[in-house]
């Protein structure tokens, strides 16, 4: 019997809407402000035959599309005996992961008795233990200086807490005490969601929801082969470059040859540098994420779940460091590696379809932890992210501070920084110039600026884009790349991997200034109306002398007036030096 | 121009007035409770100043202004200045380091998928301006106020000509000295500035959401503030006596003279009033669980009622970057009413909306130089709406048929290929499939099946519709109430009056001061019962409900729990918090065991007080003043027309709903006509005619 449509929408709807459900019970019961006040966290419903993603809740991180797929597969090959009540707890990034902060829950469905489908999630926890507190270490050479690193095991066992393994979780990670209610919320959140598809079971019976799961995963990849076929047929090409491994001082290439032909894409990544020493490799889900968020922001209309992936075929062989093998350590996978897979596929994309081009975004998320003693109140850790500007595109300026292309995750306030840990802001500001010159110009980075109140304090960085900076197209200019400041004891101190280091010695007082790369430019920038360059420079973006010297604007110096003869000169010069070339 | 009730007569004893002012109409209701006596008017929204079509409105029905006892408002102004970027030029000051908070938001996107898109705050990056000070998280005062800077800052501000200024210091929720010592500061050197801080329009932490909430209180100030004082004038000078109350997003009423120190309390006025009124009709028939959807010219409102209450939100984003943190009804928007345009977009496609023809020019067939097809023109082309019996037209105008025909003939017929019925009758399914997706993102998408709900339509356009979303999404029952154009008046004329206070504690519980939540308790029913007080309006009794927002110590979100009354202890507020926790997040044991001990080891941490002080108002009820007609059908049946459905004409019998007698049943295809709006019966649809007039409508 074929489905009638309205029945496909509510079956949709209520799938989408279990997931969304099991989100947002971990988002608001989670004690980690990472997953609660900052949405790094994903749900799903997975196919019961290969873990296939059946649904992803809609506001779930990208990060976690193909990943969590990944993660259920691994389940399902290790374990063998599935009883009801079972969840098991699972980290390791070879096993579909991303870092070793990203704990996922897995969860057997039962339904009637019968092992019906997978319910899991994943949220970051501020601490895995490891060498440095938040688990960003960026000397690590294996991963098992990461943190505690856990294959699925059962954390409830037949609808029991299984004491042993919480045990050993709490006595391996730091600030442990919170980490218990983060357990307590991913598996309230399971629990939710099994109830809701129960329901939904019931009311729509096994064979008919079934049925339209597989209707949707029909739909997903009739859908992404039609945007796909819009996509001329060729090879298109790019590289870029990683700053460095942390260890060593030399750069780690991102090859990618893409191959469109008919409805089907060739993503091959083979020509990419080989593993690396320190944690800027990445694992295969990873890699593949973000391969896959590249199509998604390209044609956001396509529908999550196993049929959208089909048409796209990749090549990231073990021999390149994006597809590491135990024990590479991994740390800085999920959000700086991840970013530039997405920046080489936008690079390669914008060739091939102008009209959805986009200069490169900021591409890396500046992961910064701090742990350490406050004065009567005990030891804390907390982990942060920072934000970038946009690249500029075929319909706007780059945003100012977006969140990575990877996640949905938003910084928390700093005020709830200030009230939990003894740290001081002292700038909270839009880096003035960082986006690159455009006729659409790039977004703007930030300065996020603190100091250390009370006790002493670890710091640990790990940034990209400090070497290597984001990319403009179509004769926009790139971007401004990272700068990280340390003030320590009253001298200026830069890491020598510039936007990585760990376990940074900080006392009261000392201060860290992280400025963020902005997004590159769109276009000419001499095409840039007169008018907008004009707002630009009162509104402080950038300066009267780079108005003339990037966009060939002259603005009188002491009034907010353009010398439109003089602009109009350069401006021809400009073009006409341009044509030269 | 004019009113709907030629003739109304002289309504001495005038009590109640509900006045609600949409996009496109402005609508009235007048109750008199002692006669049991209702009228109701519509005239033309006057966008310029809306107080015009107020006052036309009220002057139409003959209202003797000193008779009037109580006077509420639903009104668009706060929100339209924030959509059409036509409010207050304001200024912000900020603590040094932080001025550009408001623009960096909390780092997010527009889009979660797609990379475009960019941001303009409220309050541009130039008036912007920063001074020295900075007091900590717990409140203490680490760099005291530089006041010449004020001054400086303040001047620096007003030579770029602002309006306002609005003051949001870091942490002002721990400790607002410095930002009320600032606005002190301005407000003696510029007496008649308005100043507004972030710690008095929100006293709780997050440093965006509470500038952000500033601003748009100080943005929308200069409108709403101009509105209601060019409003109370014209009514003073009528005669009118008493208080203007003004609905708030929270569905209830305030008064206007509390609204100009909070308009950002009025963002949702009038849907606000539209839920209540479609709440408390849909009861009088005992369905208490709804999907309504209010549809006038320029936007529909759809909202979800479940077991007799509007569903709660605790603030909004007005648009992408600007979250207005107040209590509110959660109602959905999107741009789709009559007066929606259709177009051919560069694909090929037919669209029709988001963009409007709004009430001026309007439609084609108003004749007022509407150049572009809508809605309302496809609708009178087919025959659905009566061209001689428009919605609030004068007596003997009519629609410009011809004009209609014209437009959609040639904008649209013409290069899709298509007859002119045929091209009115595309424009009308796509605007019922883009209404229907409106409706399933408020209910399928949020896990409710809106096979278990009725579908209460409301709004001048909305009962055109009715039919067709039935079947679309399998609804079982829609119900259309009997003065479907003009529910947000009425729910003005019926709203309860409700004002809340939030105060922040966050401590931890087992070290709250009891003394302390007590005298917050009183201090704010002491507040609520003085706003009560002032403003004159008899009540029946008053209503206090104290919550707490709580959490586990660690937790980001909280709980908003319900407490007890009498006297509070600690134990009582936690057994409330964990029984509010259980029932929020399902049995955490369920199935399972060893959780419920490990939470129960975390403390407990207590954020805000929350104080709704309730105004009751005597329940009125629509159907008592509705009185049943003593016609039969036959002679409710005005005339037999020719309506295009499915690709021909079809004759249809038409209805005067004002004739159609209790219990009678009518079969699709139909029209209902009425003064506010005309209800098509789809020819797969059976009305049925309830007591008081709500009219039953089932897919057969």
């Amino acid at each position: 019997m074929a489905l009638d449509p309205i029945t496909l929408a509510v079956i949709r709807g209520g799938l989408e809407q279990i997931a969304d459900e099991m989100d947002a019970t971990l988002e608001r019961m989670a004690f980690s402000p990472v997953i609660s006040d900052g949405f790094d966290r994903a749900s799903g419903i997975y196919h019961v035959r290969d873990g296939e993603v059946i649904m992803q809740g809609p506001r779930g991180l990208p990060n976690f599309i193909c990943v969590m797929e990944i993660t259920v597969r691994s389940v399902i090959e290790r374990v063998k005996d599935f009883a009801e009540g079972d969840v098991f707890i699972v980290n390791d990034p070879y096993l579909g992961g991303t870092h070793l902060m990203d704990v996922k829950m897995v969860r057997p469905f039962f339904y009637k008795g019968k092992l019906t489908a997978f319910l899991a999630n994943s949220g970051h926890w501020p601490d895995i233990g490891g060498r440095v507190p938040g688990g960003f270490s960026t000397r690590a050479t294996e991963i098992y200086q990461e943190g505690l690193r856990l294959p699925p095991v059962r954390i409830m066992q037949a609808g029991k807490l299984n004491q042993d393994v919480l045990d050993i979780i709490l006595h391996n990670v730091r600030v442990s005490a919170e980490r218990q209610g983060d357990i307590i919320a991913k598996i309230t959140a399971l629990n939710l969601g099994a109830d809701r598809l129960t329901k939904l079971l019931d009311r729509y019976g096994e064979a008919t929801v079934f049925e339209a799961v597989d209707e949707m995963k029909a739909r997903s990849e009739r859908l992404m082969r039609s945007h796909i076929e819009t996509i001329p047929d060729g090879t298109y090409e790019f590289t870029d470059y990683i700053d460095s491994d942390g260890v060593e001082w030399e750069p780690l290439a991102l090859r990618l040859k893409l191959t469109v032909s008919g409805s089907e894409v060739y993503v091959d990544f083979s020509e990419s540098s080989p593993p690396c020493r320190g944690p800027l490799n990445s694992v295969f889900s990873t890699t593949l994420a973000g391969v896959f968020i590249t199509f998604k922001h390209i044609f956001p209309d396509v529908p999550i779940n196993a049929g959208c992936f089909v048409p796209i075929k990749v090549n990231i062989p073990t021999t390149t460091f994006l597809h590491a093998q135990p024990p590479r350590p991994v740390a800085g996978c999920a959000a700086e590696v991840c970013q530039r897979v997405i920046d080489v596929m936008l690079g390669a994309l914008s060739q091939a379809i102008p009209d959805k081009a986009y200069a490169a975004p900021m591409g890396t998320v500046t992961n910064l932890s701090v742990g350490g003693e406050n004065p009567g109140k005990g030891y804390y850790v907390f982990y942060s992210f920072i934000g970038g500007g946009y690249g500029g595109n075929f319909l706007t300026d780059g945003l100012i501070n977006g969140n990575p292309t990877i996640a949905v995750a938003r910084t928390q306030a700093l005020e709830i920084f200030e009230f939990r840990y003894p740290v001081l802001f002292n700038r909270y500001a839009i880096r003035e110039g960082s986006g690159g010159a455009g006729k659409r110009r790039g977004g703007y980075g930030v300065i996020f600026e603190f100091q250390i109140r009370d006790g002493n304090a670890s710091a640990s960085l790990l940034g990209e884009r400090g070497r290597f900076a984001p990319f403009g197209i179509l004769d926009g200019q790139s971007a401004q790349s990272a700068e990280h400041i340390f003030t320590l004891r009253g001298e200026e101190f830069r890491p020598e991997h510039v936007t990585k280091d760990e376990n940074v010695h900080m006392e009261p007082g000392d201060v860290l200034s992280l400025r963020t790369p902005g997004g590159g430019g769109y276009g000419d920038p001499f095409e840039r109306p007169v008018e907008l360059v004009l707002q630009d420079v009162r509104r402080g973006y950038y300066d009267r002398a780079t108005a003339l010297r990037e966009y060939g604007v002259r603005i009188q110096p002491d009034a907010w007036v353009v010398d439109e003869k003089s602009t109009r000169m350069l401006r021809r010069r400009g073009r006409q030096e341009g044509s030269a070339d | 121009m004019g009113t709907l009730a030629a003739d109304a007569k002289h309504v001495a004893d005038a009590k109640l007035i509900g006045v609600d002012i949409g996009g496109t109409f402005t609508d009235v209701v007048v109750l008199d409770e002692a006669h049991r006596e209702l009228q109701i008017g519509k005239v033309a929204t006057t966008p310029d100043d809306q107080s015009t079509g107020f006052i036309t409105a009220l002057d139409g029905l003959r209202v003797s202004y000193p008779a009037i006892d109580l006077v509420t408002h639903g009104t668009t102004v706060a929100t339209n200045a924030v959509l059409e970027r036509d409010g207050g030029r304001c200024g912000l000051i900020a603590t040094r380091g932080f001025r550009d908070i408001l623009e960096l938001r909390r780092r997010d996107r527009p889009h979660m998928y797609g990379l475009t898109g960019s941001f303009e705050p409220l309050i541009p990056r130039d008036r912007r301006l920063e001074v020295t000070e900075r007091i900590a998280a717990e409140g203490t005062v680490l760099t005291p106020l530089r006041e010449e800077e004020v001054l400086e800052v303040g001047r620096m501000l007003l030579a770029q000509w602002v309006e306002a200024i609005v003051v949001s210091f870091m942490n002002s929720y721990a400790n607002p000295e410095h930002e009320l010592r600032a606005k002190e500061i301005l407000q003696e050197e510029w007496p008649h500035l308005y100043v507004v801080t972030s710690s008095e329009t929100l006293p709780v932490f997050r440093e965006f959401e509470r500038t952000s909430t500033a601003v748009v209180n100080a943005y929308v100030q200069p409108n709403v503030g101009q509105y209601l004082e060019q409003l109370e004038e014209r009514l003073s000078e009528r005669g009118y006596g008493s208080d203007l109350f003004i609905m708030q997003s929270n569905g209830g009423m305030m008064s206007a003279a509390s609204v100009r120190d909070l308009p950002l309390n009025t963002v949702l006025s009038g849907p606000a009033a539209g839920v209540i009124a479609a709440t408390r009709i849909a009861a009088e028939v005992g369905l208490d669980n709804l999907i309504t959807y209010d549809m006038g010219g320029t936007s529909l409102d759809v909202s979800l009622v479940q077991e007799g209450k509007p569903l709660p939100s605790s603030g909004m984003d007005l648009e992408f970057g600007i979250p207005l943190m107040v209590s509110m009804i959660d109602i959905h928007t999107i741009g789709a009413g009559g007066g929606s345009i259709a177009r051919i977009d560069q694909g090929g496609l037919l669209q029709v909306g988001p963009q409007s023809a709004g009430a001026e020019p309007g439609p084609v067939c108003y004749g007022k130089n509407g150049a572009a097809p809508t809605l309302t023109d496809a609708n009178v082309v087919l025959g659905r709406i009566n061209p001689n019996y428009p919605i609030a037209g004068v007596a003997g105008a009519s629609f410009d048929v011809a004009g209609a025909r014209a437009v959609i003939t040639e904008t649209i017929g013409q290069p899709l290929g298509l007859s002119t019925e045929q091209a009115a009758q595309a424009i009308v399914t796509v605007a019922n499939n883009r209404i229907a997706g409106s409706l399933r993102r408020v209910s399928i998408d949020k896990g409710h099946d809106p096979r278990d709900f009725a579908l209460f339509p409301f709004g001048g356009s909305g009962p055109l519709h009715v039919g067709y979303l039935l079947r679309e999404l399998s609804i079982g029952q829609g119900i259309v109430p009997y003065y479907p154009g003009i529910a947000s008046a009425w729910g003005c004329v019926i709203a309860d009056r409700q004002h809340d206070f939030v105060t922040m504690q966050n401590c931890l519980l087992s070290e709250l001061d009891l003394a302390t939540v007590e005298q917050t308790f009183a201090d704010h029913l002491a507040a609520g019962e003085e706003m009560l007080a002032g403003e004159n309006v008899p009540l029946e009794r008053v209503n206090v409900v104290r919550e707490a927002d709580i959490s586990y110590e660690g937790q980001t979100h909280v709980i908003r729990t319900a407490l007890p009354a009498g006297k509070l202890s600690h134990e009582t507020i936690a057994a409330s918090f964990r029984s509010a926790y259980l029932q929020h997040y399902g049995r955490v044991e369920e199935g399972f065991s060893g959780l419920e001990e490990l939470l129960a080891q975390i403390p407990i941490r207590l954020l805000n007080l929350r104080t709704a002080v309730i105004g009751v108002r005597t329940d009125v009820r629509l159907k008592d003043f509705v009185k049943a007609p003593e016609t039969t059908l036959v002679e409710a049946c005005k005339e037999e027309r020719s309506v295009f459905v499915d690709n021909g004409f079809l004759n249809c019998l038409v209805f005067d709903r004002a004739k159609l007698p209790w219990d009678a049943v009518l079969l699709g295809p139909a029209l209902i006509e009425q003064p506010d709006t005309t209800i098509w019966l789809e020819p797969w649809c059976r009305a049925t005619v309830a007591e008081g007039g709500s009219l039953m409508i089932e897919v057969t």
